[in-house]
């Protein structure tokens, strides 16, 4: 093949590539710069730390991160108890009912708990966990997806391990805890990133049962330092912006193959 | 010995139970009887102080077709899904044929292409923002070196909801990248030998066989994308709010909306029957397309 094209190509990419990260990057350099050096692009304007300031002060960020991180733990403890148990029998145990059940679970799939925010909702309220970091979280927790993905883990456990571990006098959960769960774990690693990164991100379900600061996750948060009627300036949103992002942004550039190979097994299961 | 075997068959069922009952009251909850429930209160009328609600049958969905703002809604999704479906893929697959040939700094741009991914959908639409603000935004300072007018990007009904298709591309054809990517990789290398020896060019090597072999990588990634053009609407949230007079909301918006700012559950309720029912062909899609291909893999 000709050099010419292989330069061609190259340069397509890195381009493309470029033109990908410019809204990160500008918004990096205008986090950093007062708002009219950032307009104006004035590319030798002294760097500041005034826009992180300003935007740290102008909303309770601390107990936003808090939020989000209790959400995550929340929904991914019940995630994990969850779907082992199900994975568990729908690998491993054979009884009456189990497919119908099986394929009851997988249809959940395609009913998004975005689509039932009206139900949900109610049930929520219902509950009593209306403005709760569990409320937001519990929907969450027996995903059909994980339920899928643990099943299709344990189904790949030799059933040898699980006879030997009888012989020696082991309990159903037992052989579960000691022999299952720690040769999935590769896959319990990949359903984390996962999960953090989806529910660290999510944003309408939350907007939709918080009501208040101490349960209010970052990306309502931001939402509502960024409203226009709020009237911030375009620095002070990109600094805001980039310190919600940050955590995960940071974690994802440096364990960056863990998370794709975590996606892409999520995804092709 | 009969006996013990079917004891112990019993003791399978009662652990086998056991084990999905938690799983399956939460699924129960927030899956499969809201599903019911919604079906439910969409066919009763929303109740007022002084009027009850009551059964109205299909009155909810009439009212629901004759709104023109639903048919809006339903036009603006439908442009969504058409266009952020194929262009989503075209990039991916561009993006996953440039990472995976040998270029100078490819590891900066599978980063570069993978990063939105990881992104909050509100702070990519943040991001976005600072390119469509009129004026000040990067798109006009770019535009008046060429000497072009500023354009208020999200303020006019023409070029609002192509804005928000853009940031919706921006921010699933990297994670679509990644599944073509994966795919190429077990391309085998023979037969790229094989089509040097025939003297076939790249390209027909790319058409002719690298691309058929991702067909099944395409329909997953399909349904993927389609479940997304319902689902993707954070950003609206933070661009459009759905307008200018509505030009941009897409239907999961008008939904929240129905439920939460204007209180009609109910009308709300029929809408989501919609969606749920259009999610259904998307699931007989996958079952019937993409299952399928286990049987010849």
């Amino acid at each position: 093949m000709s050099r010419l094209a292989r330069h061609i190509e190259a340069s397509g990419a890195i381009l493309l590539a470029l033109v990908w990260v410019s809204p990160l990057v500008f918004a990096f350099w205008a986090a950093f710069h007062t708002t009219s050096d950032a307009v104006n692009f004035n590319l030798t304007a002294p760097w500041t730390l005034d826009n992180f300031r300003t935007a740290w002060a102008g909303a309770p960020w601390l107990r936003y991160f808090l939020n989000t991180f209790l959400l995550v733990t929340v929904v991914l403890a019940g995630q994990f108890v969850l779907t082992t148990l199900a994975g568990f029998a729908f690998a491993q145990l054979r009884f009456p009912g189990r497919d119908v059940v099986f394929i009851l679970v997988l249809m959940q799939l395609f009913i998004l708990p975005e689509v039932l925010i009206v139900e949900n909702y109610a049930m929520i309220l219902r509950l009593g966990l209306f403005d709760t970091i569990l409320g937001v979280g519990i929907p969450y927790m027996a995903s059909a997806f994980g339920i899928f993905l643990m099943r299709q883990a344990f189904k790949s456990v030799p059933v040898e391990l699980h006879e030997a571990a009888r012989i020696e006098g082991c309990s159903l959960l037992g052989i579960l805890w000691r022999v299952y769960v720690p040769l999935a774990r590769p896959t319990y690693l990949a359903y984390a990133l996962v999960s953090v990164s989806t529910h660290w991100n999510n944003f309408l379900w939350p907007l939709i049962v918080t009501n208040s600061t101490a349960t209010r996750p970052l990306t309502v948060g931001l939402s509502i330092f960024g409203a226009p009627e709020s009237g911030v300036d375009i620095s002070v949103i990109s600094a805001a912006t980039m310190m919600t992002i940050a955590p995960l942004l940071v974690a994802f550039l440096l364990f960056q193959r863990q998370f794709v190979q975590a996606f892409l097994r999520a995804g092709i299961k | 010995m009969a006996r013990s075997i079917d004891i112990d068959r019993r003791r399978k069922a009662v652990y086998g139970w056991l084990l999905l009952l938690p799983a399956g009251v939460l699924l129960s909850l927030f899956a499969f009887y809201p599903t019911v429930a919604t079906f439910w209160s969409s066919l009763f009328s929303r109740g007022t102080r002084r009027r009850p609600s009551e059964f109205v049958g299909a009155e909810n969905y009439a009212a629901l077709f004759n709104d023109p703002t639903f048919w809006t809604v339903v036009q603006n999704n439908l442009l969504y899904t058409a266009v952020t479906i194929p262009l989503s893929i075209v990039i991916a697959l561009v993006m996953a044929l440039w990472a995976n040939s040998r270029i100078p700094a490819r590891s900066f741009v599978r980063t570069a292409y993978f990063t939105p991914t990881v992104l909050p959908m509100i702070a990519a639409a943040n991001l976005w923002l600072f390119f469509y603000t009129p004026g000040l935004g990067v798109l006009d300072q770019i535009g008046r070196v060429f000497g072009f007018a500023p354009v208020n990007w999200l303020g006019q009904p023409d070029t609002a909801l192509w804005a928000i298709i853009i940031v919706t591309v921006w921010k699933e054809a990297g994670f679509f990248m990644i599944f073509y990517l994966a795919a190429l990789q077990t391309i085998p290398e023979d037969l790229r030998e094989a089509a040097d020896i025939e003297g076939a060019s790249r390209w027909t090597y790319t058409r002719r066989i690298v691309l058929p072999l991702l067909m099944p990588t395409t329909l997953f990634v399909m349904v993927n994308a389609m479940i997304n053009s319902v689902k993707l609407i954070d950003h609206l949230f933070i661009l459009t709010k759905g307008g200018p007079s509505d030009a941009s909301k897409l239907i999961l918006y008008y939904i929240w909306e129905m439920a939460f700012a204007f209180f009609d559950a109910p009308r709300a309720a029929a809408m989501t029957m919609l969606v749920l029912l259009v999610l259904c062909v998307v699931a007989a899609i996958q079952f019937f397309l993409i299952d399928r291909r286990t049987h010849y893999q």
